[in-house]
């Protein structure tokens, strides 16, 4: 275990995600559920909590309300101790005016004050976007030992995929040679995570230079990493080689949370030693009545199902009545299906209600598309809904 | 509720629900699925919003206090008063003659609780109640003491339960001293009651002197005519667990959603120990119907009619039938299990079988093998 002060987290939680679309017009993408039980966010806390890393900023600005409210105190991450704490940072207003944060860089260039009454030498810059264990504290140590300046964490990736990635190049003991930024042709195959350690002091000079260009969009991966590297710093690449993924579609949300119901699935929520917390529901257990029928599925605390759920994830407290059949989809808290109700591959929003009789599955036979439902809405007895639903009006 | 404390009584050093209660009070014997008996007292009272509750306890409290903590699953972590675990002063408890003995051991408790009225409770009752009716009647009828009871409908209701008799209006005439002894009413006495504290605080002092030390039998039976006693119909849904009989039995009526329902929804959640587990996971083999699961489980096998708790592992082929599985189990493939309690952490290797009688079922003790 680290001490607390050695290092200090930073956790990038404002985006939007754009391309969740209804998934995220309430919250930020952080704050979108996963895997039945928890919140995008709650794996880089729980990673945080379970590296001992104890001081974490979150840096919170689209639509934060679901996820101050979910992260609260920090308790379900054990993360409300006496030397630790979570802090929520939001843009602020002070003498010289108020700024949005303006690019990931800006955000924790705004927040540095935060970072330096802890004095840490090291800072964990990490995104709240993404569904991964790791042992930050591994990361560290590797830092310490190549005595680098900035670490990044990287993933092989597919080829065909490695020109979406930021690319690094490197030597063979894991220097970075070369940053390319989403390459049309790229040379190698690891990118980037989006997961940083910076040695404070690196940190700040080059956050400051940043801060002073005009020309730069003050992101970490397209302007501060390829200037630190311009500039002759020395930088690693950590290499990962577990379950990482980014769930910036409503596609690769929806695979991710498939991804759970193999067998052995490379993400192992199952894992004792290495748990994910999250705010906990107070439900009591599931209850699967005489003729019900539940398959390859996870089902959370609080529901109950009278019908047919396979090849799905269940969020606390659905409701499947009786007859209804649920296939290859994600049933978001509270949602309630009537009777005699068939819902392929979707993903139906918290709350929502989806009455008795309807029909929820793509035409196409080959290649469905995921159809979203959002959430809070009653979709009406007999409608037939074959593409995603963002308010009442395309209910039939 | 402001003004009203709680006291939840364990008084009884017995062993009521066999190895259930092998090694841990009756208070905390695990109960439909991730929650322990004295869980729906606490969270009917916290719901309730009685903000200051001592549990009284007597031996093998160690899982007790290692389920309720400080009380924060309860919201009883408070800046003031909150929850309080309150064993004997001193061991070991052969001169122990009954819950005001050990009250009286804790008098500075009570002293120092600012609260003018007292909810006392057993530990072995499931329930979700929202006080505020009981506390309501008892100030309307300015009562010294209000307790509880339940009108039988059945045979076989309620059995180790003491009767009572009442006046119009409520007023309790007589409650029996031994049970089983009054024919005459079909009333049955709860031992969930409302009481002044300075009343018990009292009968607490007194209990020293005059050799009286239990707070029913000589604190209020025995005063019935000189106190103010009603009695409080409740309705709706509730059990006392005072046997292995009554506890696989009332288990098995969570299987009954109007019941389940009524008990897990209508008055609030109960609340109990966090233990982050994931969603029950459902493997390829799975087939499961009427039962329940709690998080944490892995299933592969055949279930029916069951109550799983958190964490249990069931490998392929395994079946379970009309059984109680606790905590951390693990069912090997094509086990059998039937009319079973498996205690926590028990572990049946494969192809092995375990079965009990109908309503009569076989009990594997906490952590053992078969």
């Amino acid at each position: 275990m680290i001490p607390a002060k050695e290092c200090v987290a930073m956790l990038l939680a404002g985006g939007e995600g754009k391309r969740l679309g209804p998934l995220t017009r309430e919250m930020a993408k952080p704050a979108v559920p996963f895997g039945g039980k928890y919140r995008v966010i709650d794996f880089t806390l729980s990673n945080c909590f379970n590296s001992g890393i104890y001081i974490v900023g979150v840096l919170t600005q689209y639509q934060p309300l679901v996820l101050n409210m979910h992260i609260g105190i920090g308790s379900p991450w054990g993360l409300d101790r006496k030397s630790g704490r979570v802090a929520i940072l939001p843009p602020y207003v002070d003498k010289k005016g108020g700024r949005w944060y303006r690019g990931t860089a800006n955000a924790v260039y705004q927040n540095f004050y935060f970072i330096d009454q802890y004095d840490p030498q090291y800072v964990l810059v990490i995104s709240g976007d993404h569904i991964y264990k790791m042992d930050y504290s591994k990361m560290l140590h590797f830092h310490k030992e190549k005595e680098a300046e900035a670490t990044i964490a990287v993933i092989e990736v597919p080829w065909e995929e490695a020109g979406r990635f930021g690319i690094m190049i490197t030597s063979e003991d894991g220097r970075i040679l070369e940053f390319q930024e989403k390459p049309q042709q790229p040379q190698n195959n690891l990118a980037s995570m989006g997961i940083y350690i910076f040695n404070k002091e690196v940190l700040k000079k080059y956050l400051h230079k940043d801060e002073r260009n005009s020309k730069s969009s003050k992101d970490f991966g397209k302007d501060v990493i390829p200037m630190m590297l311009k500039e002759g710093c020395r930088m690693y690449a950590f290499p990962f080689r577990d379950y990482w993924r980014d769930v910036g579609t409503v596609e690769s949300l929806w695979e991710a949370n498939m991804d759970l119901l193999s067998d052995k699935p490379a993400l192992d929520l199952y894992d004792r030693d290495w748990r994910i917390y999250t705010v906990n529901p107070n439900q009591p257990p599931h209850y699967v009545a005489p003729y019900a029928h539940v398959k390859r599925s996870l089902v959370n605390e609080g529901c109950m199902i009278y019908g047919r759920v396979e090849h799905s994830v269940l969020f606390p407290g659905v409701y499947v009545g009786e007859g209804s059949v649920i296939k290859d989809s994600i049933i978001m808290p509270h949602a309630r299906i009537g009777c005699n109700v068939k819902i392929e591959k979707a993903i139906i929003g918290e709350k929502t209600v989806v009455r008795n009789f309807c029909q929820v599955c793509s035409l196409e036979k080959e290649h469905p598309e995921i159809i979203l439902i959002k959430e809070n809405i009653i979709i009406p007895e007999n409608a037939v809904i074959t593409s995603t639903v963002i308010g009442h009006k395309k209910v039939n | 509720m402001r003004d009203v404390m709680g006291v939840i009584n364990i008084d009884s050093m017995d062993e009521p629900l066999e190895e259930l209660t092998g090694t841990r009070c009756i208070a905390s014997v695990p109960f439909g699925g991730r929650y322990r008996l004295v869980d729906f007292v606490l969270s009917s009272m916290s719901n309730s919003g009685v903000h200051n509750v001592g549990v009284f306890t007597l031996n093998k409290y160690r899982s007790l206090m290692d389920h309720l903590e400080d009380g924060k699953s309860w919201d009883l972590n408070k800046k003031e008063e909150g929850l309080f675990i309150l064993p004997p002063n001193n061991y070991p408890l052969v001169n122990y003659r009954g819950d005001l003995h050990n009250f009286y051991d804790h008098l500075d408790y009570f002293y120092r609780s600012r609260q003018k009225q007292a909810i006392v409770s057993a530990g072995n009752i499931i329930c979700n109640i929202n006080f505020s009716g009981l506390v309501n009647f008892h100030r309307e009828n300015s009562a010294h003491i209000t307790i509880f009871y339940k009108e039988l409908q059945g045979a076989g209701e309620f059995e180790h339960c003491r009767k009572l008799k009442t006046a119009k209006g409520g007023r309790v005439l007589q409650i029996e001293e031994e049970p089983g002894t009054m024919e005459d009413s079909d009333r049955v006495m709860i031992e969930i009651y409302l009481m002044e504290k300075a009343l018990l605080v009292e009968l607490i002092e007194n209990s020293t002197g005059n050799g009286s030390c239990s707070l029913l039998r000589d604190g209020i039976i025995k005063n019935i005519g000189d106190l103010r006693v009603y009695g409080f119909p409740h309705h709706g849904y509730l059990s006392v667990i005072n046997s292995v009989e009554q506890y696989y039995r009332h288990s098995m009526e969570l299987l009954n959603t109007k019941i389940y329902e009524e008990l897990f929804f209508k008055h609030g959640l109960v609340y109990t120990k966090v233990k982050d587990e994931p969603p029950v996971k459902y493997l390829e083999g799975a087939s499961v119907s009427n039962s329940l699961l709690a998080n944490g489980c892995l299933i592969e096998g055949d279930i029916q009619n069951s109550i799983l708790f958190r964490g249990v592992n069931i490998h392929r082929g395994a079946r379970v039938k009309d059984s109680i599985i606790m905590q951390k189990c693990e069912i090997g493939e094509n086990a059998v299990i039937e009319n079973a309690i498996l205690d926590k952490e028990s572990h049946v290797s494969g192809g092995r079988t375990v079965k009990g009688q109908k309503n009569n079922p076989v009990i594997i003790p906490k952590r053992k093998s078969v």
